[in-house]
């Protein structure tokens, strides 16, 4: 094959125009409406969307709203929570099965497995367990503590820790699985060396071992944020925001607003905020991963 | 670093049950009749165990289980082969502006779905089409495109000289992709198979948005059915065998493929 053959087929043969429909599509689909979305949140919409321009009024409706105050508030608890627990709990566990133990293997499907089902499903079986009348109430006062009460979904103050309760049965052993991977890549000749050394138990673990796992804390840090910035399914599920707007997090209300409320730029700007943080933490990563210019998994 | 092993099995085991119990409890009561549902003991083993509630979250989820497997089906084998296509060309055939469209979509596997929900059911409703299953693959296919960056990262790895010879002994792009390509691909298929059908099986917001009635997926059907629970004494043995029923499906396939199923999640969590 002469090399004039083989530049003309270069030039012919550009598997890369396959990419262009893909390409156009994606833009649209994920940039454009992002950006339609972000239009829409600086005009009149309520009902029906309206071109109408009202520069940042719905963001000052928005931040004058006790309502989605709250649900920041609220989603400033949960995500504080939602992180802090899974991350010491997965770690722990970790840890603990880090051990060579006989029943790994089933421990850890045993752990795993709340990860498969939807959140739909996790918010239905912990709004029976949780149930006042039913569930782990009345198991316990059948067992003879007849004044036990669990009214925490009733109860506007402990209404949000709930779905921190179903939230980290969901994701604790996905933290797990991320921080077990990364203690089992430690180098066990450092492991060694470091108990001839005479480290042991605890401070070898403090010493050697943590210090390791930078790259799970961030892979885990990297899913759990974005995670309770987004999380709406569970919130449906359990408690529907309720009661009251005691568990109400920003999705449900950016989709009550927009989709139940007719406020269709209030329901736009909320969620445009919402993109705001998820970006905070996206684009840094975006940008080191595209930095290196390659990356292991996705 | 042998800690104690009594106190290690000991803690092990009770977080085994925290996550254990909320299942195996599902299970038990979706075995009870409704009559000793009323009778209460809610901790309790079945003392007949039968399987009406089942007959009767199935009478009503039934439709729905079927219209979700007929959503992830096409969703998982049309996304998955595009993503394949996509991240071959993204890696193998770098262009200008490569990297951008890598940074793109690494950016688009963040966004969550609210951001584009509203524009996507106003152009929906303008271009009058109908709340569908067709329209809720479309939607899905399209929304999966950073899918690619699985099968991107997979071929990272492929030697470069494999796909010269090929190119030298005359294999257009289409026989590279479809000959030597795909079937190198197998494990990431796995992988990415397994997510996305989880995923989709799972997904509520596009589900709950884009369908009517009858033809919800399971996940919407299950939210409605918890919702609309008529006064009095609900029948959660129906609630219970209905949460499972729409669980089974993804429960079978972490159970039979648990470790590319973890991989698959750990790659893949950040999506929603």
């Amino acid at each position: 094959m002469t090399t004039t053959t083989s530049a003309l087929r270069r030039y012919l043969d550009r598997p890369e125009l396959l990419l262009l429909p893909s390409l156009a599509i994606g833009l649209l689909f994920f940039y454009g409406f992002m950006l339609w979305t972000g239009w829409l949140s600086m005009t009149r919409s309520s009902l029906l969307p309206s071109n109408e321009f009202v520069g940042l009024l719905q963001y000052q409706r928005l931040f004058l709203d006790e309502r989605w105050l709250h649900a920041l508030g609220n989603l400033l608890r949960f995500a504080g929570l939602f992180v802090a627990i899974p991350l010491l709990l997965g770690l722990a566990l970790a840890i603990l099965l880090d051990q060579k133990l006989r029943a790994e293997g089933a421990l850890r499907l045993i752990y795993l497995h709340p990860m498969a089902l939807s959140l739909i499903v996790t918010g239905t079986v912990w709004r029976w367990l949780l149930d006042p009348e039913l569930g782990l109430a009345q198991g316990v006062r059948q067992l003879g503590f007849a004044s036990f009460r669990l009214d925490w979904l009733a109860d506007e103050e402990m209404a949000l820790y709930t779905l921190v309760i179903a939230a980290v049965w969901q994701i604790t052993g996905f933290v797990m699985a991320v921080f077990l991977a990364g203690l089992r890549a430690v180098d066990d000749a450092v492991l060694q060396a470091a108990r001839l050394d005479g480290a042991s138990g605890f401070t070898l673990y403090r010493r050697i071992v943590l210090p390791t796992l930078g790259p799970s804390l961030f892979s885990a840090l990297l899913v759990l944020l974005p995670a309770a910035i987004k999380s709406f399914d569970l919130v449906v599920a359990l408690t529907d925001g309720g009661p009251g707007q005691s568990s109400e997090l920003p999705a449900l209300y950016m989709f009550q607003m927009a989709f139940e409320r007719s406020r269709l730029g209030l329901g736009a700007a909320s969620s445009m905020v919402m993109l705001m943080m998820v970006l905070a933490i996206a684009i840094p990563y975006a940008y080191a991963r595209g930095r290196k210019g390659r990356g292991h998994d996705a | 670093m042998m800690l104690k092993r009594s106190l290690i099995y000991a803690l092990l085991a009770l977080f085994a049950l925290y996550f254990a119990l909320p299942l195996a409890f599902m299970l038990l009561n979706s075995l009870k009749s409704s009559a000793e549902l009323r009778d209460g003991a809610f901790l309790a083993w079945p003392r007949a165990p039968e399987l009406s509630a089942w007959r009767a979250a199935w009478d009503a989820l039934g439709g729905s289980f079927v219209n979700s497997l007929l959503l992830a089906v096409p969703v998982v084998t049309l996304s998955s082969l595009l993503a394949a296509l996509n991240g071959f060309i993204l890696c193998k055939f770098r262009f200008r502006g490569s990297e951008l469209v890598f940074i793109g979509l690494l950016v688009a596997l963040f966004l969550p779905i609210k951001v584009y929900l509203l524009p996507l059911a106003i152009s929906l409703a303008k271009l009058g089409l109908g709340k569908s299953l067709g329209v809720l693959i479309a939607i899905h296919v399209i929304y999966s495109l950073p899918l690619a960056l699985f099968f991107r990262n997979h071929y990272l790895g492929f030697p470069d000289e494999l796909l010269r010879a090929a190119r030298i002994d005359g294999a257009g792009f289409w026989a590279l992709f479809l000959r030597i390509v795909l079937p190198l691909s197998k494990p990431v298929f796995v992988v990415v198979v397994i997510l996305q059908f989880t995923t989709i099986w799972n997904e509520y917001l596009f589900g709950l948005v884009f369908t009517e009635a009858d033809g919800r997926p399971i996940t919407a059907a299950l939210a409605q059915l918890g919702a609309t629970g008529e006064g009095g004494v609900r029948d959660y043995n129906v609630e219970m065998a209905a949460a499972l029923l729409a669980a089974l499906p993804t429960l079978a396939v972490y159970l039979l493929a648990g470790k590319h199923f973890t991989r698959g999640l750990v790659a893949g969590a950040v999506k929603g």
